[in-house]
């Protein structure tokens, strides 16, 4: 599954993200912030976790974090990924 | 009584301050999807609330989601991505008859039912804002067991009602009199609505102080500021905490004498003198618990 567009969700505001979902012919994660370093680990889990949800698609995936708590990064994953038309969760 | 004086309105949309939510001091909390929210940012707002509501310790804060109203495309989808996460409640805005509630109310069910939740655990709030909601809030506070509050959306229905504002809110003294009566009849909260001018805390403490006296059980605040006025104002003075104190003692005493009626500072003492006692009391109570964590 490829994405139907370039997507993004959140901000550059303090405490938030921001990530963009761009079709791709292999999986990339660009991870950037003042904190990146520190939470590489977390984010990349969390990354896996989403397209895993979202059935695995094939997509680069560009996050800047401004200090966004999981649930923040959470919620932007899904609301980028369903934005970028790979469907919908619980539906 | 409700122990929810304060019910703060955080923007749905807005990480740094739905992260801090818990530790404003407000006794309650209003996650908002609706007028807080951008129509292009209102599928990412309700993802966020509910990875916060999923996430965070609220505490004894009651959690409230202000959803989009049933009139929009947005409603359905508002309450099939929160209720999952178990708010304490969501609030219903635009809400004009029975049927409002009733409606919403069966979307509820079917969700709980869905997700495993304990049928009616998630409770509903009706706002209204309107004349009509108004003239059916009798009707309105009976049309569903789920109802737990009804609170009155001041901007809204000043511009229904085609009123002008003003400081003291004269023009909607009738109608918050008629909702208090509506929530009461059916032993429901009934929360006040917001005070606008964050940089008049004065004004905000006397309306609080106002709407406290008519038996509103709570007020909504837009800014972290606002709360601790608000409580404030439902603090009861001092004089009427000792005077409440020595009627309750008085009461025991009579109890166990067998007295069915008593004074207290020469002036007769009864049952509604007894209840409003005990309910500065329990305001006084909720005052020296500060902040709920």
């Amino acid at each position: 599954m490829t994405a139907a567009k370039t997507a993004e969700a959140g901000s550059l505001e303090s405490s938030d993200c921001l990530v963009i979902i761009t079709e791709a012919d292999k999986y990339a994660l660009d991870y950037s912030g003042a904190n990146a370093s520190l939470f590489r680990r977390r984010t990349e889990a969390a990354v896996a976790r989403a397209l895993s949800a979202y059935g695995n698609p094939v997509c680069a995936v560009v996050i800047k974090d401004q200090g966004a708590l999981e649930p923040t990064l959470n919620a932007r994953l899904e609301t980028a990924l369903e934005r970028a038309g790979y469907g919908r969760l619980g539906s | 009584m409700s122990a929810y004086r304060s019910m703060l309105y955080i923007p749905g949309n807005s990480p740094s301050l739905l992260q801090h939510a818990p530790i404003f001091g407000s006794d309650s909390v209003l996650l908002d999807l609706e007028d807080a929210v951008a129509l292009s940012e209102k599928d990412a707002a309700r993802k966020l609330v509910r990875h916060m509501i999923a996430t965070l310790d609220f505490g004894r804060i009651l959690v409230t989601v202000r959803v989009n109203g049933a009139d929009t495309p947005f409603f359905e989808r508002d309450l099939e991505e929160i209720i999952p996460a178990c708010p304490g409640a969501i609030r219903l805005p635009k809400c004009g008859t029975p049927d409002d509630v009733r409606a919403a109310d069966a979307k509820i069910s079917a969700l709980e039912e869905r997700h495993g939740i304990a049928a009616g655990s998630i409770k509903l709030h009706a706002m209204i804002e309107s004349a009509a909601g108004v003239v059916n809030a009798n009707a309105i506070a009976g049309a569903s067991p789920r109802l737990s509050a009804i609170t009155i959306g001041g901007q809204d229905l000043i511009a229904d009602m085609g009123a002008k504002k003003s400081r003291e809110g004269w023009e909607i003294f009738s109608a918050r009199g008629q909702i208090v009566i509506a929530a009461k009849s059916r032993g429901l909260d009934v929360y006040d609505t917001v005070w606008t001018d964050v940089n008049d805390n004065e004004g905000l403490f006397e309306e609080t102080k106002r709407i406290v006296a008519m038996g509103f059980t709570g007020k909504a605040a837009i800014h972290p500021m606002q709360v601790p006025v608000i409580h404030s104002a439902f603090t009861p003075e001092p004089r009427e905490i000792d005077f409440a104190g020595r009627v309750i003692r008085a009461a025991e005493e009579a109890r166990r004498d067998g007295r069915g009626v008593f004074s207290v500072d020469g002036k007769m003492v009864d049952g509604p003198i007894i209840a409003q006692a005990a309910r500065v009391l329990e305001l006084a109570a909720l005052s020296k618990r500060g902040g709920v964590q």
